[in-house]
């Protein structure tokens, strides 16, 4: 305390100690001096009371130690530090309302975040509601609240609130737009849907944002609301049966931007007045029948036409005279349809592009179905279908697409995915959009695509993740090899639309080849080994290079975890040759007889065996080639004296008879 | 004019005619599956390992047939046991006679004559029972018996063989089987068809291996010293026989045919895959 405080107090003691001093004045005669003030803490907190401003608030009326009740009956001048102002003296209910909200809770557990009254009610200048100037006004209450639940102030980024943007949201809201650009002071506001002082969570079921009470709290403004929601809860289930209805919010989304996307009183049956016949044709001719059974049964049976179709103006004849555009799905899909603007799909449909797609031409218009429906176009067995309708051989796509990918529906078909969708029937099986995605298909040599190379591991791992796990690990994975030459990924070995299924003949003599692409001599060498002959036999159960090597775990030998590695190998020998040992494991599996370096005893093997041959057919050859014309010559002389013999065996015979 | 009825010299015994021809079957087996392997490279390999039902079966064809052809050799060597116990009586006297397998220094002469036969520069060498190329033939058997077998049985049970012979062993016995089976049915199938069927004389083939008798006059000019050997000692008759039963030689040819095509074949496909598709 500074030393002309401690002569003020002093001064007070000694002047006004016998006085029996409560009122107003009393207080005022120190606390009037604009320099009357206290240290807390470190800082110095003013202690002065503007007497104008108590007389302007709503409080004018009662004296200053009502409110600071430890004063009452104390001698003035009084302690220096007092108690704090308990509200609930008089406002009782709503202090009881306070002390149980998500404000009040917050307060006692000592979050220092937390308001109490006079955060937003002030402390001395307590002004009504109804005040213009007061920050409870209602004009006001969005920038009360805002102090703290504007984007980026502490309790939006310290504490769990589900919401974000509330105040931009707000702002640009058909509430936020009457009361702070209308001036209409009975636009709902923060308060209006939240309740003043008992806010609770929307998950607390006394909450006003619960989702049981969501419509009663929406009628205290808009009572007739359900006459107009006739379609949907046929105009009166909303408060009596709110657990099996739409709650407001699942359509007009708190705080959120919302278009008005269609004029009240705009009801299917008036569309179906002039769309159920089935006769009904545009000005071009085609047929504007709508078959509203279908309709009805399709995912947005629950929209109203006017919610897609959202230009009309109820106040004309025909409302739907005023539609201009074409029906815009990103009103509720936004960001599918902005996925899709990014997708080759989307790009070529911006650019006017004929043979582009747009959302109908997978999706259909008014007999859109659930994906999980089976008679969805979009259902899994039925996508292949659907992206062939462009994508077949011969067909749009096919015949703009330049890249090496053809005959993609085809081979899909014969791939393990494609039997496994469309003959076993599986639908978790892998089809185009799984790997495409759905709305963002881009060329593989787009980075962004999902089946670019870079990619391509992470889109095959959303179904093959243990499969992924591995391959980051490998040698082959672009996180551990740090390699300027092209890895391989996925499709490299498994290809694209034509993957099978690794236990398949095709793909285990293929593999080998695809190894190769990369690792030419040493794939070359296996061919020279047992196992590589053997397989280009066309056997299959021998060793190829991932029976050995691994095929998604591949490391380098030299890696302890390599299944080739020293602990290792014998091991992986005993997977087809159970009797192996480590001198088994020696085997040269990729050993060549042309390298005297590296195999200096198959390179002289081979040579001593090979001599050997030579020295053997040269030296028969010669053997041969020389007896040859000897041996001519000597069957003519054989043939003339078996000749000879013949004739003096006759002649003897002859001569004998 | 009515042909007299020729003599008929009997030359080999029926358990050698029948080794023989089981050395056939054997010998071609195993060249057929091997190659295979060999040649895994050419269309030929994989077509022939199809026909054999796939490599496993074709694996177990080579086995059995390594199998008989050992069988074959054993039985061979039991019968020189009986051939010195009931003919020479000791093992001295059977490889000192005039019809051992052995090579003698006649063997050399025999070759030296022969050249300069070969020449024009001398009369035919008159050969005795075993020419020296025959025997040349019987001693590569043995050879290659023992080659081809011993690193065959490696490769059979490389994991037993291993507890003893480093990793490697497998792949230089992989080199000297192979090999040394390229030059036996190289070997067979040019130069011993040569010397037996195809030369000029004897041409298109011999069947005396499979008959077992040779026209006497046929014998008496072949092998000249035996003849007079025997008809020194008197013991010609003794091997003097009827001719085969045309039938019986109708078999023989069939036989010998097939034989003798499936050598030629294996020939022309081991040109082929050296020469033309060699990787």
């Amino acid at each position: 305390m500074t030393n002309r405080k401690i002569k003020l107090l002093l001064l007070f003691i000694i002047f006004f100690s016998s006085i029996f001093a409560q009122e107003n004045e009393d207080c005022m005669m120190c606390h009037n001096d604009k320099e009357l003030s206290k240290k807390r803490g470190n800082r110095i907190v003013s202690l002065f009371v503007d007497e104008g401003k108590i007389k302007n608030s709503v409080h004018k009326a009662i004296k200053c130690v009502n409110c600071h009740s430890d004063l009452k009956d104390a001698e003035f001048p009084h302690e220096s530090d007092l108690k704090k102002v308990d509200c609930g003296q008089c406002h009782t209910d709503q202090n009881n309302q306070f002390w149980l909200s998500l404000h009040g809770r917050a307060k006692s557990k000592g979050d220092p975040l937390a308001p109490d009254c006079k955060v937003c009610h002030g402390t001395h200048q307590v002004l009504s509601s109804r005040n213009l100037n007061s920050q409870t006004n209602p004009l006001k209450v969005p920038f009360l609240c805002g102090q703290c639940h504007r984007e980026g102030a502490p309790v939006q980024r310290q504490r769990v609130i589900h919401q974000d943007k509330i105040l931009e949201n707000y702002t640009e809201s058909i509430h936020g737009e009457g009361l702070l650009k209308k001036g209409l002071v009975v636009s709902a506001t923060c308060t209006s849907c939240h309740t003043s002082h008992f806010i609770l969570p929307h998950t607390d079921p006394k909450s006003s944002i619960a989702r049981r009470n969501i419509a009663s709290t929406c009628a205290k403004c808009h009572t007739q609301i359900e006459a107009v929601h006739r379609k949907v809860i046929r105009g009166e289930l909303w408060e009596k049966e709110a657990h099996v209805l739409p709650a407001c919010v699942d359509c007009h989304q708190p705080h959120k931007v919302r278009r008005v996307f269609y004029d009240q009183g705009t009801a299917d049956k008036d569309c179906l007045s002039c769309h159920e016949d089935k006769n009904l044709k545009s000005s071009d001719g085609r047929s504007m029948f709508i078959d509203y059974k279908e309709l009805n049964n399709s995912i947005h049976q629950k929209i109203a036409c006017s919610q897609c179709h959202s230009e009309v103006n109820p106040s004309k004849i025909r409302p739907c005279i005023t539609i201009k555009n074409k029906v815009d799905c990103s009103a509720c899909h936004a960001e599918v349809v902005s996925e899709y603007n990014s997708s080759i799909h989307g790009t070529l449909f911006a650019s006017n592009d004929p043979n582009a797609p747009s959302c109908r031409d997978c999706h259909g218009t008014h007999h859109i179905l659930d994906k999980r429906n089976p008679k969805s176009k979009t259902y899994p067995i039925n996508v292949p279908n659907l992206c062939a309708k462009c994508h077949r051989e011969g067909q749009k796509a096919a015949v703009r697409y330049k890249g090496p990918e053809h005959e993609i529906v085809e081979k899909y078909v014969e791939s393990i995915h494609g039997k496994g969708l469309l003959k076993s029937g599986l639908v978790v099986t892998a089809m185009c959009a799984d790997c495409h995605t759905a709305h963002g298909e881009l060329p593989a040599n787009d980075p962004r695509s999902s089946v670019n190379k870079k990619n391509i591991a992470k889109t095959c791992g959303k179904c093959h993740h243990g499969i992924e796990e591995q391959f980051v690990q490998s040698i082959h994975s672009p996180v551990t090899n740090k390699t300027d030459k092209e890895l391989p990924v996925c499709s490299d070995c498994h290809s694209a639309h034509k993957i099978i299924r690794a236990d398949d003949q095709g793909f285990k003599l293929i593999v080998m080849n695809q190894c190769g692409r990369c690792h030419e001599t040493i794939a070359k060498t296996y061919f020279e080994t047992y196992h590589g002959k053997v397989s280009r036999l066309g056997y299959t159960k021998t060793a190829k290079c991932y029976d050995c090597h691994g095929a998604h775990d591949i490391l380098p030998v030299s890696d302890p975890r390599s299944h080739l590695s020293r602990t290792n190998v014998v091991k992986t020998c005993q997977k087809c040759h159970p009797g192996a040992n480590r001198r088994f494991a020696g085997y040269l599996t990729h050993a060549t007889h042309h390298d005297p370096e590296k195999y200096p005893y198959l390179f002289w093997s081979f040579w001593g065996m090979t001599g050997l041959l030579i020295f053997t057919f040269v030296l028969g050859g010669l053997h041969t080639l020389l007896w040859l014309p000897r041996s001519l010559k000597w069957k003519r002389e054989i043939q003339k004296l078996e000749e000879e013999n013949s004739l003096s065996e006759s002649s003897t015979t002859e001569g004998k008879d | 004019m009515k042909k007299v009825e020729q003599k008929y010299f009997q030359r080999f015994s029926k358990l050698d005619r029948t080794l023989h021809v089981l050395m056939i079957i054997s010998f071609i087996s195993l060249s057929l599956t091997g190659m295979t392997l060999k040649f895994s490279y050419t269309g030929w390999a994989v077509y022939l390992s199809k026909f054999f039902g796939g490599f496993e079966s074709a694996g177990t064809i080579h086995r059995v047939a390594a199998i008989l052809m050992i069988s074959v050799f054993i039985t061979h060597i039991i019968d020189l046991f009986r051939l010195k116990r009931e003919k020479y009586g000791s093992w001295k006297a059977m490889l000192t006679s005039p019809n051992t397998m052995l090579p003698t220094k006649k063997d050399f002469i025999d070759f030296r004559d022969s050249i300069k036969w070969f020449l024009g520069l001398g009369e035919r060498p008159k050969y005795g029972r075993w020419t020296y190329w025959e025997k040349f033939d019987y001693f590569a058997v043995f050879w290659g018996i023992f080659v081809i077998g011993s690193t065959g049985f490696i490769l059979w049970f490389p994991e037993f063989f291993t507890n003893f012979l480093p990793g490697w062993m497998i792949n230089v016995a992989t080199i000297i089987h192979s090999d040394e089976a390229l030059l036996a049915t190289g070997f067979i199938f040019t130069v011993h068809f040569f010397n037996t069927h195809l030369r000029p004389e004897k041409f298109p083939m011999d069947i005396v291996i499979f008959t077992g008798t040779m026209p006497l006059e046929e014998f008496k000019r072949d092998k000249p010293a035996e003849y007079e050997e025997l008809l020194k000692s008197g013991k010609l008759e003794e091997y003097l026989v009827e001719k085969t039963p045309d039938a019986v030689i109708k078999i023989i040819r069939i036989f010998a045919w097939s034989a003798l095509l499936i050598g030629f074949s294996i020939i022309i496909w081991i040109i082929y895959a050296m020469i033309f598709a060699y990787k």
